[in-house]
């Protein structure tokens, strides 16, 4: 079991500024995260553009914007808990409430502050009528283990950087590696591309464009794909795994089912103390919370993460004497042992 | 500036005529999220950038429309349920040209 003071589900922006928030109040943070990095929506969908409207810089990178905000946060030591789906929670009888994942991973804690963005990013599902059929009997949305694919017969279909990445990879672990995109051109990394194209004409990386998977074949299990090129009759491709990669959509998933006051996707908070919801010691900040007025912005989040940090100090320690120091003043200590500060003024005397 | 109206279909398939500014730099999917035509969190998920195709849509008259952008058309090569007359309501800015449009939204992917 892991323990910690707040438990954050979603480690993007919000998420990664309330460690900070909580450190200055020495409560350490936990974080958890169905992509397996940091970031959230800044690192998965648009890493490489730059954000306006971020005070204090006039431009900056959704990937630098991560990348500061864990430097900013390391001092005081985050756990995560990567690649897991938040799954359910329990309240305690001792007001605490434990977190499971997907894969069985427990956290507890006295408070939860959900911090989820839209949901977690799951695999978009191509509307194929029986793909649902072959689910984990060939059909993978997302690859965890490329040895499973040794010496097999493996059809990708997508356009994007982790279609090419993974055909590329792949080539040197299945038998065969067949690509499938609607069109010649490919969105990715234009080294990817030209990867691609050099298997492509050692032929290693059977390509077929534009072109699109129309059906699946097999009893029980994949042993083809049907492929349409455009304008013509549908062919079989012999698979034993289909691979779509069209890239990841948030849903809410299942925080939707945690007894949370839903308003439109989002959790409805209270917004003019602490940003908590209709369950005491749970909060929703940042684009997960709803309140009249919400502006889901990057900058509103960091602003509700602060509230919700004091709040939960309040909570944890209700009897505590505290006062808000300004980090100029009082600096910053951090878990790992670390201490920043504001340098002494130098005083000399003129004779 | 005047407002231009538009017939927006939506995912349950009933037409809403609606009014859309000309003078809010809006683009078609925030008309629609403005109008909350289709449920918050199930369009314009990226918020804007050409980057998920949750805003995709069907063009359904012949408005000259602003010609796509490579990110438009590549995004829209991984969508689902795509058409000929697919568009990202995202990346069509509402212009007075644009008065009579009419639109469908896609399935939710």
């Amino acid at each position: 079991m892991i323990t910690t003071d707040i438990l954050i589900i979603g480690a993007g922006p919000t998420g990664l500024f309330t460690v900070f928030e909580a450190g200055l109040l020495k409560l350490k943070c936990h974080l958890i995260d169905a992509l397996p990095q940091p970031g959230g929506q800044c690192s998965e969908i648009y890493p490489k553009k730059p954000i306006y409207d971020i005070p204090g810089f006039p431009e900056i990178l959704a990937g630098d914007l991560t990348t500061n905000l864990l430097e900013q946060s390391k001092q005081f030591e985050p756990g995560f808990t990567l690649g897991e789906r938040a799954e359910t929670i329990e309240k305690q009888d001792n007001g605490s409430f434990i977190v499971t994942t997907n894969k069985g991973t427990k956290h507890q804690a006295p408070i939860v502050a959900i911090a989820g963005g839209l949901g977690s990013f799951e695999p978009r599902k191509p509307p194929i009528p029986n793909i649902a059929d072959y689910e984990d009997h060939g059909v993978e949305y997302m690859i965890k283990d490329p040895e499973v694919y040794r010496d097999k017969k493996v059809v990708i279909a997508g356009g994007g950087d982790s279609a090419l990445d993974w055909a590329v990879f792949l080539t040197d672990v299945a038998e065969e590696v067949t690509l499938v995109h609607r069109r010649n051109e490919f969105r990715g990394a234009l080294d990817s591309v030209d990867k691609v194209q050099e298997l492509k004409n050692l032929g290693k990386i059977n390509l077929i464009t534009p072109a699109e998977i129309k059906g699946i074949l097999g009893t029980g299990k994949v042993t083809g794909v049907a492929v349409e090129k455009k304008g013509e009759a549908p062919f079989i491709v012999d698979a034993d795994h289909f691979i779509p990669l069209f890239g990841l959509s948030p849903k809410l998933g299942p925080i939707g089912n945690w007894g949370l006051e839903i308003e439109k996707n989002a959790i409805k908070v209270d917004n003019a103390l602490d940003y908590q919801t209709n369950i005491p010691g749970v909060y929703a900040i940042g684009d997960v919370n709803t309140y009249p007025g919400k502006l889901k912005l990057i900058l509103c989040g960091f602003h509700e993460a602060t509230l919700m940090c004091q709040s939960a100090f309040k909570r944890i320690f209700p009897d505590k004497k505290y006062v808000m120091k300004y980090t100029t003043v009082g600096g910053i200590d951090g878990f790992d042992g670390t201490r920043k500060e504001a340098p002494k003024a130098v005083v000399k005397a003129i004779n | 500036m005047s407002d231009i109206t538009l017939k927006i279909t939506d995912r349950e398939g009933v037409l809403h005529e609606i009014l859309a500014p000309t003078d809010m730099a809006m683009n078609l999917m925030e008309v629609v999220r403005s109008y909350e035509l289709a449920p918050e969190g199930t369009i314009g998920v990226c918020g804007g950038m050409a980057m998920c195709a949750s805003c995709q849509c069907y063009v359904k008259t012949d408005h000259e429309l602003p010609e796509m952008g490579q990110d438009e058309d590549m995004m829209l090569a991984e969508a689902f349920y795509v058409e000929d007359n697919s568009r990202l309501g995202c990346q069509i800015q509402i212009t007075p040209k644009m008065d009579g449009l009419e639109v469908e939204l896609a399935p939710e992917m």
